[in-house]
């Protein structure tokens, strides 16, 4: 029975992708991607070798998880940070909820977070009566939409400037505008009133650097740096796979991200936290809470073929170069993490059963796998994942095409018998269903002529080829 | 509340658990990866695979001004202090500057302080405290660095060198001060400057800065002045 | 070199000419080459989509009929095939029996242009194609078994010929085995953008080393009424 993720998937995937103007700004936005990219890239001395470095670097930080996770929460500690543990999105709403209520917030000010996508804190906390305003651009249109971002680097990828103006004009008041550069000023000005008022400010995290208890955050715009200066607590939620070794490890990740993700040489504002105002410094927020949470990622962890997909380091390359994301685009996974990553982690983060489909929904290309710049085995594992959830739970109807399929396959001179009754069937009855609810290959015949099978196979021109040589010896 | 030392234990049981089967290292079909977690550091060898710069500081002064023009920052060498000091003075007029917001107690301070002071403007010297409405009304803002890095065209600055955490992102403008010696090669460079400078004590937020604020959110059109400085300004001498 | 031709199952069903083309240029080239007739499929339809079991029943006898077989090398026209038995089979058999003669079956193995261009060191076999043509790469053959200069090298030794490249040469045709079937909006909108890739080149034929991706291309291309034509790469080297 197909799950109602995978309906939701289906539908609208195929939407999307009988949509040519959507795919079209896909495909806009990120062919300028893929030029900038490529420049990025060969500018380095050896983009393999640092792969390896880089994919090396994660899987120290990940298979001694544990050794460095106390490193980097004593440390934090140690300088007056609070850390907080949540093994559930519930537990990480609830902690959050709980310092705002403790500080109460009347306005709260955030910054681009995957993992508050991931448990829907925004959600919770407007629920509870709290006004969060997303500051960076991209997510602060989604937000005004309600929408969930479209790409986890630029959320509001699928809109032109048009409907962001439609949309600016229709919330803000502002005047119409088709000039990118008004409509950036319209959200820059209303924007900064709320950096100034805002009494707490939550983060996500990029790295998290064990050697030294610090928090790294990657942006262009300097929206997360204003909101880890100016609120009085500051809170970042992180994943507890953000963790890198050393300080130094940055000097590598901070260009690959960039490269990989962006197409920059390096972004914007790279920024490190070690904790809230230390004694003798001039700003900052006097308290600093570090929110980890785990959300079923001890659980991928517990799958050491698989372990590398908590290498990522969210860069979105792999969306970048896919070929499905391409066509049916982010909203369409209908899930937080999209993409190829997307589709190898939800089953492990959401349930297997219930989100298989999005590791089936793939041509196994491999250019997600070839883009990473951590080598993480991606195309593999939505391999894996299929094999997972078939032994887990078959569907019985291909479990026994697969199994006669088999059973001719392996029967090569009974297969030779039924070639004829395929030929016949093509040539005399395929036409009349051709494409329509009868055709047992209405699903490829739909859009797609289907070559005949040939007059003589291989194995018959092999033989003839083969009587003829034998002929031909004879006569000699 | 936070049940914090209860489910810490229960996840670094999980950890533990799962970490007990190994995973196979990168690159090498079923290998296993080093032992412990003593690794020796391999910064240096990131200097291969990251972009070439060249030797001396003719090669990186070189290298930081054409990114400083790709990254639509404006990049000055100047000979010395007052040339340093007459260039601020000509961006003070052709802006129209009413005040800008300093720090004054960096490692150049006095420097930083009679520059600053020569443009006979108000200041708002975020030292002792700031005013965040104050800080915001200021046309710009005038900061030290620990470093300018020549492979990225970065500023690497924190909040012990340059003023605080805001001085060097509210105010519309951000102009650093900064001296020939601070000019490094690549990034690990950099960060072997922050461990020697700060490992016994480092400041609460650290940061490269490589350009003025950009955004490409819409249709992926670059527009600078997001919502950081949308403009930077580097005086070296 | 005595070769053994494995052919997979929609070549032998579909597109017969190919595997002939293949046997013809071997042949050109002084080679002998055998064909198992018992060996229909490699598995791969069954191993992609998540059936193991299933999988090994086809690809079992391959593994054992293959690794008995003494010839010298093991030519697959086809880079889909090509990766199931090069680079998959380790993984299918990893803990069985037949483990390590899948291994070794799958060193023996190349893919047709590599096998050419690689291990007989051969980029010209006397070939002649005077047509404007441009080379699809079927992403097994690409990313699997790294197939992306070898059959170029072949094809610019084709007396007459114009190969030029197309934008998105190394994206995915959409066809992905029983991806296609399962999936085929999303199928389709990749297929339509590699056909609007090949045609914006006016070249007449789209050239590959994978039938598979051929039958995709030219199903969108016949239903859209489109003039230019899908080849083999072996159909192209046969020619004289």
């Amino acid at each position: 029975m197909a799950s109602a993720s995978s309906l939701q998937f289906k539908t609208d995937a195929k939407r999307v992708a009988g949509d040519l103007r959507h795919r079209g700004l896909i495909q806009t936005a990120l062919r300028k991607y893929e030029t900038s990219r490529d420049l990025q890239k060969s500018a380095f001395q050896d983009w393999q070798g640092a792969r390896q470095s880089a994919a090396e670097r994660k899987w120290d930080a990940i298979n001694h998880l544990d050794v460095y996770l106390e490193s980097l929460t004593s440390k934090l500690e140690a300088r007056g940070t609070k850390v907080h543990w949540a093994t559930t999105a519930e537990q990480a709403r609830e902690i959050i909820l709980g310092i705002v209520r403790e500080k109460k917030a009347r306005s709260i000010i955030k910054s681009k977070a995957m993992t508050a996508e991931e448990i829907h804190l925004n959600d919770a906390l407007e629920k509870a009566g709290f006004s969060v305003v997303e500051s960076d651009l991209g997510e602060y249109i989604v937000q005004l939409r309600n929408e969930a971002p479209y790409h986890i680097v630029f959320p509001a990828m699928h809109l032109t400037r048009g409907e962001i103006s439609a949309l600016f004009t229709e919330k803000l008041g502002s005047a119409p505008t088709d000039n990118p550069e008004d409509l950036t000023m319209i959200a820059r000005n209303v924007l900064r009133d709320k950096y100034i008022t805002a009494d707490v400010g939550i983060t996500g995290a990029n790295f998290a650097v064990a050697e030294t208890g610090m928090i790294s955050i990657t942006e262009n715009e300097g929206n997360a740096r204003l909101t880890a200066a100016l609120p009085k607590t500051m809170i970042t939620l992180m994943g507890l796979e953000k963790i890198i070794p050393k300080l130094s490890d940055l000097a590598l990740f901070l260009p690959m991200l960039a490269t990989a993700g962006a197409g920059q040489a390096i972004t914007g504002y790279n920024s490190m936290y070690g904790g809230p105002r230390q004694p003798g410094e001039i700003d900052g927020p006097e308290e600093y809470h570090v929110v980890l949470i785990d959300n079923s990622r001890t659980h991928l962890l517990a799958d050491p073929e698989q372990r590398d997909a908590l290498h990522c380091i969210r860069c979105g390359a792999c969306l970048n170069v896919c070929p499905i994301y391409r066509n049916v685009g982010g909203h369409a996974y209908g899930t937080t993490y999209s993409g190829p990553v997307g589709s190898v982690i939800t089953p492990h983060l959401r349930g297997l059963q219930e989100w298989k489909h999005l590791s089936q929904a793939s041509s196994l290309c491999g250019a997600c796998t070839e883009a990473c710049p951590v080598k993480i085995d991606l195309h593999h594992h939505l391999l894996q994942n299929r094999r997972n959830a078939m032994q887990e739970k078959p569907v019985w109807w291909e479990k026994d095409a697969f199994h006669i399929f088999g059973f001719l396959a392996t029967r090569p001179e009974l297969l030779r018998a039924l070639i004829p009754f395929g030929r016949f069937a093509q040539k005399w009855f395929h036409w009349i269903v051709l494409g329509g609810p009868l055709d047992p290959a209405k699903a490829w015949t739909e859009t797609r002529d289907l070559p005949p099978i040939a007059p003589r196979t291989f194995t018959d021109e092999w033989r003839a080829r083969q009587r003829a040589a034998s002929r031909k010896e004879a006569s000699k | 509340m936070s049940t914090a030392t209860g489910e810490k234990e229960k996840i670094f049981r999980r950890i533990r658990e799962a970490l007990s089967v190994p995973a196979p290292y990168p690159g090498q079909h079923g290998a296993h990866g080093p032992n412990g977690t003593e690794h020796p550091t391999p910064v240096e060898e990131f200097s291969h695979w990251l972009p070439k710069v060249g030797d001396g500081f003719d090669a990186r002064a070189e290298l930081f001004a054409r990114n400083s023009v790709q990254l639509k920052s404006t990049f000055h060498l100047l000979p010395d202090e007052a040339a340093a000091s007459r260039t601020l003075a000509e961006i003070a007029q052709a802006e129209s500057w009413k005040n800008v917001a300093a720090h004054g107690n960096g490692a150049a301070g006095p420097s930083t302080r009679a520059i600053v002071t020569a443009l006979n403007l108000p200041a708002v010297w975020t030292d002792s405290g700031y005013d965040v409405r104050e800080m915001e009304r200021c046309d710009a803002g005038i900061s030290e660095c620990d470093a300018l890095v020549a492979q990225t065209g970065s500023v690497l600055v924190t909040s012990r060198s340059a003023g605080g955490r805001a001085l060097s992102v509210l105010p519309p403008h951000h102009v650093v001060l900064a001296r020939r010696d601070q000019l490094l090669g690549d990034l690990p460079a950099a960060f072997s400057l922050l461990e020697r400078k700060y490992s016994q004590s480092y400041p609460s937020f650290i940061g490269f800065i490589t350009g003025p604020s950009r955004t490409g959110d819409i249709e992926r059109i670059l527009v600078l002045g997001a919502h950081g400085p949308k403009k930077l300004t580097i005086l070296c001498w | 070199m005595k070769v053994t031709l494995f052919v997979p199952c929609f070549m032998n069903t579909m597109y017969p000419q190919a595997g002939i083309s293949i046997v013809q240029v071997l042949e050109r080239l002084g080679h002998t080459v055998a064909y198992h007739e018992d060996l229909f499929c490699c598995g791969q339809p069954a191993f992609n989509a998540g059936y193991w079991d299933e999988a090994r029943t086809v690809a079992g006898p391959v593994v054992k009929t293959l690794a008995a077989d003494p010839a010298d090398a093991i030519v697959i026209g086809s880079g889909s095939c090509g990766a199931m038995l090069k680079v998959f089979y380790r993984d299918l058999f990893a803990g069985t029996p037949l483990a390590q003669e899948a291994i070794s079956v799958g060193e023996r193995t190349w893919e047709f242009s590599d096998f050419l261009v690689t291990k007989l060191g051969v980029t010209d076999v006397g070939a002649r194609f005077p047509a404007k043509v441009t080379f699809h790469d079927g992403c097994h053959g690409l990313r699997e078994l790294k197939v992306k200069q070898q059959p170029r090298r072949l094809l610019e030794h084709v007396a007459g010929l114009e190969l030029v490249e197309m934008r998105d040469s190394e994206t995915c045709c959409g066809f992905g085995g029983t991806f296609s079937a399962k999936f085929p909006a999303i199928s389709t909108a990749m297929g339509e953008v590699k056909c609007t890739s090949a045609a914006e080149t006016e070249a007449e034929y789209i050239v590959s080393n994978d039938s598979s991706c051929l039958m995709q291309i030219q199903g969108l291309l016949d239903r859209q009424r489109k003039p230019i034509k899908t080849l083999h790469i072996a159909e192209v080297l046969a020619r004289q």
